[in-house]
């Protein structure tokens, strides 16, 4: 069985404009809610309690909510988690009031309201721990940008490294975005998501720019966007498999891994979609922008005369 | 072409022996036991209290599958939740004679059920996190600058002092934040004040300046290396007292350590009642020092001959001797500093050395001037119960605030004391900054989950891999399973503690791990479609795959060790396994999967076709005529 079977390479760069328009606007769209709705972060980096509380009956929130306002907090939030019987409250963090004082008067004052209730969970975050987070996260960013930039610098050629950080990057504020959009709460699980899929989508330009590499060699009589049109065609059956696999794997999570890995599949899920599209259409299509030349990536010419290449004897 | 030299299948057939010896205890489950662990820091869990517990046992005619002594503690193993709870009790009884001062901990716990030649090799299962076995996480931080304030204190008294001794004249001594600062009169004065101090107290650092009024001031301060140690003792102080507070209340497995430069972490796995877990994290102990009464109706209290004098009291000392002391407090913890094992100059005895602040020192000048030849007592309070730590005689007055006990004592036994008169209280106080509670029920549901997520996914993949890419399919998704039980052994290896998100990366993994098959067996098609034949095509296959697979593996290892480096909690988790697993599918989807492409094809001279699904080929115009099969 064979799904993909193209006779001539498809002209993707002819297109490289509006593919390049559609990412922009995606793009702009993600830094707008961003700006204008903000990310809904979790308690890990805001501060604060969250508790959830299981039922043994459906229960109504409002009741609940009326409990816990009774106490006197300001601001609660309390919504159902997953099922009806499963309620989860959080409360902001509070001066002079320990978050063990906090939770231990929720619970009481809801066992009061309903014996039947239990404990399931507690979180509690000082406001100290928050901004430590938010400046790891942008140091390990910062880290992973670097890092791949230099990679496939060395490997490649400078352009590849810039053409693929730029499309991933823009890749994680679409997700960004989206999670602004819906208001899905941020933690630090979807944050270590987020990362992942930088790592993972650069797999994708990797594998695109390896096919661009070997196309100069073998294909002399190509030019760059005939070259790239190549690459991106005969990678085309393995980008949709191997994505088509890994979505298989975070679907799977998303639909059993319960309401803690709900939010990190729903990141990698957006983070896998965007990232074929904008490794395979984006990136090629900068590192075109850029001029990627084939003097770039064959040095000298000695794929031609040194037979011990491994790809000499490969030549059409 | 396509052969492996025999050591190489050898390597493979011993990965995967030690991959499956590895990852076997995972499947056995956890057995309920007894674990026995020391209460205090003086009482070691040795081979004797093995056999007395096997001697408990025995008496109460309990069986036991598994009785071990491990590192620290004692543990028996049992079939049922009920003969563990019988067992309990009997070793309790055998062990703790005075339950309100337990000498052990004798709690509940689960072990492997692996059998013991498994772990006589140290394969042991993973350990779960917190969010798999439920039970409660603090993060607590000290706080550094209330002792560093704390120790310029005290070193403002030592230099108050010590310029009296030495008949230095200044106008006056005071504390600024961390800094000491001092008004001297003159040059001459300051010249003086200054040797002084770089004389006698080498972690101090001064600079100087011109009043306004024309006198000189000499700013002390703590230098940094002195800073860091201080910091350092701090930290390391508040982690003792806090185990020596946690091991009441019985946990089997505390997790008490030490993350950053001023952050403390405990778990305690299986505990539920957080807020009796807050209350003894944050009691304070005290430390009293009193003197002995010597008086006749006194000895005769000391003796169990007569009643407790009036304006006395009795407390027990290790031994559980009796010591009749005055009620009146000579001194409290508070003017006590540090206290640390040593030896004698002279006689080479094992001594304990306190160090006590200006304040302690003066009155404990005094009190020892008056009291040549009669005993004090040092007593250590905590929950309202005084046990005497030491009770010396003291031989003569001691000034300058460094005091030493020696005597009759074991190099063992003076750092017991001194650890136990450090452990008294904290050194810094300690705030909450972070907690969670994951109730046991949310625990199991959180396994579920996450086995059922890998398991449903990797089915899909193996379904969709044998059904596109056939015999190929088969070796990828035998090479996928390798991957998972090499993750599986290494991560038993190393101890890891598995949590959710590990799951989660785990699954993550798989994902990742596929990529490379399919770039291999796409890569053979391509070969097959370009006229190339079977044998050519699979040699040619893997090697060009190969450069990609490393391409893209070490973009996502960037990423994995960024996180690594750069995350915290449940993000360390996660890509401590996202970086195992890449490492073990390069092995794995690579090095194996070839291995057994080679076994299957390689021995084969007049191979025709190969068995990696339908291949397309342009020329054929959309029939599929030219399949090979």
């Amino acid at each position: 069985m064979e799904f993909f079977r193209i006779k001539k390479d498809i002209p993707f760069m002819k297109h490289a404009l509006v593919f390049n328009a559609i990412s922009f606007i995606t793009f702009a769209l993600a830094v707008f809610f961003l700006f204008s709705r903000g990310l809904h972060l979790s308690v890990e980096f805001t501060g604060g309690t969250v508790m959830e509380v299981a039922y043994t009956q459906p229960v109504e929130l409002a009741k609940v909510r009326a409990t816990v306002s009774g106490l006197g907090f300001p601001d609660v939030q309390v919504q159902n988690f997953g099922t009806a019987r499963d309620v989860m409250i959080r409360l902001p963090v509070q001066k002079g009031v320990t978050s063990a004082q906090q939770s231990e008067r929720v619970i009481g004052a809801l066992k009061a309201a309903d014996p039947e209730v239990t404990l399931r969970r507690t979180e509690f975050v000082g406001p100290q721990v928050g901004d430590e987070l938010v400046k790891g996260g942008l140091m390990a960013l910062g880290m992973v940008v670097l890092g791949i930039v230099l990679y496939l610098a060395l490997r490649f050629e400078w352009k590849f490294g810039v053409a693929a950080i730029i499309a991933n990057l823009h890749d994680v504020i679409i997700i960004l975005g989206f999670f602004a959009f819906f208001q899905w709460e941020f933690s630090l699980s979807v944050l270590a998501a987020v990362l992942a899929v930088l790592g993972y989508s650069v797999n994708e330009s990797v594998v695109i720019f390896d096919r661009i590499r070997e196309a100069f060699r073998r294909y002399r009589k190509m030019n760059t966007h005939e070259v790239i049109d190549h690459a991106i065609t005969s990678t085309m059956s393995r980008t949709i498999i191997t994505h088509a696999s890994t979505e298989a794997m975070v679907l799977s999570m998303f639909f059993f891994g319960g309401p803690s890995l709900h939010y990190f599949a729903l990141a990698l899920t957006i983070g896998i979609l965007f990232g074929i599209y904008s490794s395979v259409f984006v990136a090629a299509a900068i590192a075109m922008w850029l001029g990627v030349k084939r003097e770039d990536l064959i040095k000298t010419t000695r794929s031609e005369t040194d037979p011990n290449d491994p790809n000499a004897g490969a030549t059409v | 072409m396509n052969r492996y030299p025999v050591w190489k299948y050898v390597i493979l057939v011993v990965a995967l022996l030690v991959g499956v010896l590895y990852t076997l205890p995972n499947f056995f489950g956890e057995a309920p036991a007894v674990q026995v662990s020391s209460a205090k820091a003086t009482i070691k869990v040795d081979s004797a209290v093995e056999s007395r517990v096997r001697e408990a046992l025995a008496a109460a005619g309990v069986q036991t599958d598994l009785l071990q002594l491990e590192g620290n503690s004692v543990r028996a193993r049992f079939d049922t939740p009920d003969t563990q709870l019988k067992a309990k009790d009997a070793i309790e009884k055998a062990l703790i004679p005075d339950p309100q001062d337990p000498a052990y901990i004798v709690a509940l716990n689960l072990v492997s059920r692996s059998p013991a030649w498994l772990t006589a090799i140290h394969a042991a299962p993973m350990y779960l996190g917190l969010d798999l076995r439920g039970g409660v996480h603090f993060m607590l931080q000290v706080d550094m600058q209330a002792a560093l304030t704390k120790k310029a204190e005290s070193y403002a008294g030592d230099l108050r002092t010590t310029l009296r001794d030495k008949n230095i004249r200044h106008g006056g001594i005071s504390r600024e934040g961390q800094n000491i600062d001092i008004r001297l009169r003159d040059e001459a004065t300051l010249t003086a004040a200054r040797n002084l101090i770089s004389d006698q107290f080498p972690d101090l650092q001064v600079t100087t300046s011109q009043e306004a009024d024309g006198g000189q001031r000499l700013r002390a301060s703590i230098k940094p290396e002195a800073t860091r140690r201080v910091q350092d003792q701090a930290l390391k102080q508040n982690i003792t007292t806090l185990h020596n507070r946690i091991n009441e209340l019985g946990v089997a497995e505390p997790v008490i350590q030490q993350q950053g430069l001023d952050r403390i972490v405990v778990q305690l796995p299986g505990v539920q009642d957080t807020a009796k877990a807050k209350d003894i994290l944050g009691r304070t102990a005290t430390l009293e020092v009193r003197m002995v009464d010597e008086g006749t109706e006194a000895r005769a209290a000391e003796s169990g001959r007569g009643p407790v004098p009036f304006g006395d009291e009795k407390y027990l000392d290790r031994n559980a001797q009796a010591v009749i002391v005055k009620k009146q407090v000579v001194l409290t913890g508070e003017n006590l500093t540090d206290a640390q094992p040593g030896f004698d100059g002279q006689t080479q005895e094992p001594t304990v050395n306190l160090t006590l602040d200006a304040k302690g020192s003066r009155i404990f000048k005094d009190i020892t001037r008056e009291n040549v030849g009669k005993r004090m007592a040092i007593i250590l309070f905590e929950k309202g119960k005084g046990e005497v730590v030491t009770a010396p005689v003291i031989r003569s007055e001691i000034g300058g605030g460094r005091v030493q006990i020696s005597g009759r004592m074991s190099t063992m036994e003076a750092n017991d004391t001194a650890l136990l008169l450090r452990a008294g209280s904290l050194a810094a106080p300690m705030e909450i900054i972070e907690e969670f509670t994951i109730g046991p029920s949310l625990g199991a549901d959180n396994i579920a989950r996450g086995i059922h997520s890998v398991v449903w996914g990797m089915l899909a993949i193996v379904v969709f891999m044998c059904f596109y890419y056939m015999l190929f399919g088969v070796f990828s998704s035998i090479a996928l399973s390798v991957n998972i039980l090499m993750l599986l052994a290494v991560l038993s290896m190393l101890q890891a503690t598995l949590t959710l998100p590990g799951i989660a990366a785990m699954a993550l993994a798989i994902g990742v791990a596929i990529d490379s098959n399919v770039l291999i067996n796409e890569r053979i098609r391509e070969e097959l479609r370009e006229g190339a034949s079977p044998q050519m095509a699979i040699h040619t296959g893997y090697e060009r795959a190969w450069a990609t697979i490393l391409d893209s593996n070490v973009t996502t290892l960037i990423a994995g060790l960024s996180l690594l480096a750069f995350g915290s909690g449940p993000v360390r988790g996660f890509a401590v396994v996202h970086v195992l697993g890449i490492l073990t599918s390069m092995f794995s989807a690579v090095f194996f999967s070839r291995g057994l492409v080679n076994l299957w094809y390689g021995g084969k001279k007049k191979l025709k076709s190969l068995a990696i699904g339908q291949i397309w080929k342009p020329e054929a115009t959309g029939t599929s005529v030219a399949s090979v099969k």
